[in-house]
């Protein structure tokens, strides 16, 4: 069966079936073998960034650039009609008249949504506030399926602010799909949100919750770590977790940013595989 | 002698009984529907007695007539709730309210971040999600948050 995804938007990791999420993934192994592609020649991107953002916007960007296509749009509000109290529609509505594809950021959750249906051209959610990160989920699974050879079966680790980490709950979502089991690891106060543990459970599989990290790293294939989202949590004390040996085969997906890493100890058998938080070869997979 | 089974409150000539509400839920109906802003007389009786549920509320409203969006709003509070309509005295009409699958327009998502909460002119969209113990949760298409029946709050 033919996989089309042809002016597809792609708005939460949940509206792609396993299959085309697989898919994707593929295309993402081949760009990576072959990043210089002139697909996007003569096309022109839209990428609509309502609040701050490094590097996914520079991923974006680079990757639109890498693939021969031309970029307008705007890394903040300023400047913009949007000042002036132009609402979303209006503001899409025009740009979908002058790109052939849209990639947003934006602060207030489902905009991504109601954008793709206001929008005559496909659109990219590059976030839209505490909801859904896709496009970093495709690449946290493309980096799974690379260092571990598959998605299916495997136990993942999230830790830290579970609570307002986009990327957690569509990382939830998209695992579930693949009969993973979860050890959820967080304060008290930043636990995962009971709807999406509603979704694990939803799909008979299984799940633990831990506030010490230790209990979960010997078992565990993946540990996904998470920044505190400062921005939305008012106190951002986090104790750095104690570290014991994990399993032989584990591997690491961190996104923390340097200023709140945590300190790594005793993790001889550990590579850090990195996402789109950083520079890498994959860029353009971001898609 | 056998028992009168006439309610204390008159029939009404015209217009729509609202029967087997929850007896907590009768000055909820009233609100939603806007019948303590109509000029038309409104009957209502809260904590009687009923052979099914124990105790329940009633509403008779004359000259007024439900449309399927108002019918709606009555299931998300009140899903035991019948709809009768009269004319003439008659009964022309009965139906069990029913939950949808899916609302729209009528109720708030109650996430303040939510697209339709930021923006003009955003309408909401909910899927309606029932649970084994038939509480009801509202999953909001744009935000994905569920709005549980404690939150529900009417355009």
């Amino acid at each position: 069966m033919s996989i089309s995804l042809k002016n597809r938007s792609l708005i939460s990791i949940s509206d792609y079936t396993p299959e085309e999420i697989c898919h994707v993934l593929d295309i993402a192994e081949d760009f990576e073998k072959n990043p210089h592609q002139n697909l996007l020649n003569g096309r022109i991107i839209a990428s609509l960034f309502f609040e701050p953002s490094t590097r996914t916007r520079l991923s974006f960007e680079t990757a639109i650039q890498l693939l021969g296509g031309n970029v307008i749009g705007f890394s903040s509000t300023a400047g913009t009609s949007i000042q002036k109290g132009e609402s979303l529609a209006d503001t899409i509505t025009m740009v979908a008249s002058y790109a052939d594809l849209i990639v947003m950021r934006n602060p207030i959750e489902g905009s991504a949504r109601f954008a793709s249906e206001v929008s005559k051209v496909p659109v990219i959610n590059a976030g839209d506030g505490a909801n859904q990160h896709p496009t970093q989920c495709m690449l946290d699974l493309y980096s799974i399926r690379k260092t571990q050879g598959t998605l299916e079966n495997l136990e993942i680790t999230l830790v830290g602010d579970l609570k307002y980490g986009r990327t957690v709950h569509s990382l939830v979502e998209a695992m579930c799909h693949f009969n993973a089991k979860f050890n959820l690891v967080s304060p008290v106060e930043l636990k995962l949100p009971s709807v999406v543990k509603q979704h694990i459970k939803d799909r008979n599989l299984e799940y633990h919750q831990y506030t010490e990290l230790e209990d979960a790293i010997p078992h565990s294939d993946i540990i996904y770590m998470t920044r505190i989202q400062r921005e939305r949590f008012p106190d951002p004390c986090f104790a750095t977790p104690c570290w014991r040996t994990p399993s032989p085969t584990a591997v690491c997906c961190t996104r923390c940013r340097a200023s709140t890493r945590s300190t790594w100890t005793s993790m001889p058998t550990r590579r850090l595989i990195t996402s789109s938080r950083h520079k890498t070869a994959s860029t353009p997979v971001k898609l | 002698m056998e028992k009168k089974k006439e309610l204390t409150v008159s029939a009404i000539e015209n217009g729509t009984v609202i029967d087997h509400i929850p007896a907590d839920k009768v000055f909820q109906v009233v609100k939603i529907l806007g019948l303590d802003r109509v000029s038309t007389p409104v009957y209502f009786g809260i904590n009687v007695e009923s052979k099914k549920y124990g105790t329940k509320g009633f509403i008779k409203a004359s000259n007024k007539y439900f449309e399927t969006e108002d019918v709606n709003k009555i299931a998300l509070v009140a899903p035991t709730a019948s709809i009768i309509e009269i004319k003439d005295f008659e009964v022309v009409n009965k139906q069990t309210v029913t939950i949808p699958d899916s609302i729209e327009h009528i109720v708030k998502c109650f996430n303040p971040n939510c697209v339709t909460n930021k923006e003009h002119d955003v309408p909401t969209k909910f899927t309606v999600i029932k649970d084994a113990q038939g509480n009801i949760k509202l999953h909001c298409h744009y935000c994905e948050k569920n709005t549980t029946q404690d939150k529900l709050e009417f355009i």
